[in-house]
């Protein structure tokens, strides 16, 4: 027999594991009807996953590689995560991570042309990604706004800018901004100046900074949501907008607030991507990241730490799936599939509590409303 | 719908229209190149109308369902893989096969919408993160498959060279295509015909029949409906399968009516036009479907300037980039959803869970 001691130290224990154990049964789950897709398709489970968890952590290489995939997925999950705490649903991310990451490709390959001289790194790295920090953050400002004065709804508003801003990067790659070297036919910019250029952290390994940036930034949101006023208001209007109104909060400009705080850890995501890892924007490659984002943050549970354990568990899928691909032919497309599955079971909660019987808690986090709030 | 709502609609449609022809004029006659436009517009307006339609029984019942954009692209892959299948195995004919294909996917729509009124209706998830659930999750599927049985080694056609049946036939239609001139508007493929015919049953059935009249009690007042004896989630389970089968009529528009391949993520955003153009229409069938000849006409001037390219003035050069023109379908979403053009009002229980 337990004692009661015992028996309130077990309530208490499971009570505080709950927010993890959901998402890691969601995974579990997710990854088993992913095997069983593999093998309904004629792979075999075993080995595919064998070569992912060896593609992802199996040497220096790749714990590397898992780092640069992640580090983009921390700042875009902080960027959607912030939004559902304001209760607003960023589905444009990718749009202001494309527009964040050509702004910093324009400061870092045309500036120094501009003024005609060189800039030292110390004044050019940060003022490329700043200026893609602002970019991303005016790319959001606008939807948030719309939500805010008109009530124009966000879910549809930020989807319409991801392919606004789809049309006007093909536009700058394909004409002022294009690569003008004789060999290159892609819709890409020049390289960026070497004074723009976040260094990596170790020789030979493509880790750069910007991860560590990506954590500090984390905490920092975390500081922001719980220990400031700004952070409050947010989280007020997001809980409950007509109590933040009586409460005195301008909800409006809370609402415009949060969105451009979005966009600007968007903006960042991209400006990172464009100084630290590729020296350039090339068409496309933002594309993906807006869904992956969302994914990550309710993955994540809107929780800044929670981001960066769902950033490297995606960050880490990615990079495992080329050497997944490679050793077993299953197209690493089947990374979509599990991590849709994983979004299913986290967003849908109820019925992971139903196959492994775990007792709902008492409160409901209200993430969206719908057209008329 | 109000008058004034037409009235813009109209407006804005002639304004392309005009462009149009005052490019065009010294090359065409203005008959033909109208009724060309006219043509392309309720072509190329399809997958719009239908999407629209599809979000209506949805939201009209108290649902909101932003995954429709994921069940056309759904829709469009397995309708196509299994028109070719039905040729390249089974040896069927083009006609038979396209028509499985139609089927098929107007099945897949159905059946993602049941996983959509699982989430939203008995596990009672938040409506907006259950659809964008359906987006991600089509556009993985298909992407995986897409890749596996094409150029993997998993390929379904056991060994055989998949080849396409092509696409749907253009249909005389008896009187309307007989008027002289006009009678082409009308030479369309059968599922623009179907999405026409949709709208005019769609309007009797929300507005005339005892089913339509419990839909929309279900979606304002969903308390009040249980109180007089409707089975409020049954009739949200039923409504909602429709519209996903109405989705996936538009998203066969894609691989079986449009082009005869299939390409990832191909819907390239026309769900969500879909929602903007119902919301437009107000939450009523004509609206929605004169919202989505708005976008349709947004579509058919681009198409229509490639075609013009050399006759453009040039201090009209800007309409020669088709980047700025493309821009056109999804700002003028915004503008609209802004509520500059006169204000809409949703379902009153719309995107709220019912808890007896």
């Amino acid at each position: 027999m337990q004692s009661a001691d015992q028996q309130g130290f077990l309530r208490n224990l499971t009570r505080r594991l709950d927010p993890l154990i959901v998402p890691l049964l969601a995974i579990l789950t997710a990854v088993v009807i992913g095997g069983l897709i593999i093998w309904a398709v004629g792979g075999d489970p075993i080995a595919a996953y064998r070569g992912l968890v060896q593609g992802a952590f199996g040497s220096d290489r790749a714990l590397s590689e898992t780092a640069v995939w992640a580090t983009p997925y921390i700042f875009a999950g902080l960027a959607v995560a912030v939004a559902f705490k304001g209760g607003l649903f960023n589905i444009g991310a990718e749009g202001q991570l494309a527009f964040g990451a050509v702004m910093a490709a324009l400061i870092g390959y045309a500036l120094p042309d501009w003024l005609h001289t060189p800039i030292p790194a110390y004044i050019h790295i940060p003022l490329a990604i700043g200026l893609g920090v602002l970019a991303g953050a005016a790319w959001a400002a606008i939807p948030g706004a719309l939500k805010a004065y008109t009530g124009g709804h966000e879910v549809i508003n930020t989807i319409m800018m991801n392919y606004i801003a789809l049309n006007l990067t093909s536009f700058l790659l394909n004409g002022p901004m294009k690569d003008p070297n004789p060999l290159n036919v892609v819709a890409r910019t020049p390289s960026i100046a070497e004074s723009a250029r976040i260094p990596p952290i170790f020789v030979d390994l493509r880790v750069h900074w910007g991860f560590v940036l990506a954590l500090l930034v984390a905490a920092f949101m975390w500081w922001l949501l719980w220990k400031t006023t700004v952070g409050f208001e947010i989280r007020t209007v997001g809980a409950n907008p007509d109590a933040a109104k009586y409460a005195g909060i301008n909800v409006k400009r809370t609402i415009v607030i949060s969105m451009a705080l979005s966009g600007a850890l968007a903006g960042l995501a991209g400006a990172i991507e464009v100084t630290g890892l590729n020296y350039r924007h090339e068409l496309g490659f933002s594309v993906g990241y807006g869904f992956d984002a969302i994914a990550i943050a309710l993955l994540g549970r809107t929780n800044p730490f929670g981001v960066i354990l769902a950033a490297i568990l995606f960050g880490a899928m990615r990079n495992g799936a080329t050497r997944m691909q490679f050793l077993t032919q299953i197209p690493i497309d089947i990374i979509s599939v599990i991590q849709a599955l994983i979004l299913l079971f986290v967003a849908a909660d109820a019925i992971v509590r139903y196959i492994y019987r775990i007792r709902a808690r008492e409160e409901r986090v209200v993430l969206t409303r719908g057209w008329g709030g | 719908m109000d008058w004034r709502r037409f009235a813009i609609i109209a407006l804005i449609i002639g304004i392309m229209f005009g462009t149009v022809v005052l490019i065009g004029v010294s090359q065409n006659s203005a008959l033909v190149l109208i009724t060309s436009m006219l043509a392309t517009t309720i072509a190329v307006a399809t997958p719009l109308t239908l999407g629209a339609l599809s979000g209506l029984y949805c939201e009209r019942a108290g649902v909101v369902n932003i995954g429709i954009e994921g069940m056309m692209l759904g829709a469009a892959f397995f309708g196509w893989l299994a028109s070719i299948y039905m040729n390249t195995v089974f040896h069927l004919a083009a006609m038979p096969s396209l028509l499985t294909g139609v089927v098929t996917a107007v099945v897949t729509g159905g059946l993602f919408a049941l996983l959509h009124a699982v989430l939203s209706i008995t596990f009672k998830v938040d409506q907006i993160i259950g659809g964008t659930v359906i987006n991600i999750l089509a556009a993985g599927i298909t992407g995986f498959l897409n890749r596996q049985m094409f150029f993997g080694g998993g390929s379904v056609f056991g060994g055989q060279i998949p080849h396409s049946p092509g696409v749907l036939p253009r249909i005389h239609v008896p009187v309307l295509g007989d008027i002289p001139g006009l009678g082409r508007v009308f030479e369309q493929q059968p599922i623009a015909l179907a999405a026409l015919a949709l709208v005019v049953i769609t309007h009797f059935v929300l507005f005339y029949t005892r089913w339509g009249l419990r839909t929309r009690a279900v979606g304002e007042h969903p308390a009040a409906a249980d109180t007089v004896g409707i089975n409020v989630i049954r009739m949200r389970y039923m409504n909602v399968i429709i519209g996903g089968m109405l989705a996936g009529l538009g998203g066969a528009y894609f691989t079986l009516e449009s082009i005869s391949s299939f390409e990832p993520l191909m819907t390239n955003g026309r769900g969500f036009i879909a929602l903007a153009a119902m919301i437009f229409g107000n939450w009523t069938p004509f609206g929605a479907w004169a919202a989505a000849l708005v976008f349709g006409a947004a579509q058919a001037l681009q198409i229509n300037l490639q075609f013009l390219r050399q006759l453009i003035p040039p201090q009209w050069a800007f309409l020669q980039n088709s980047y700025v023109v493309g821009l056109a379908p999804y700002v003028l979403t915004m503008l609209i959803l802004t509520g500059l053009i006169g204000r809409t009002i949703p379902p009153a229980a719309d995107g709220k869970v019912y808890e007896k």
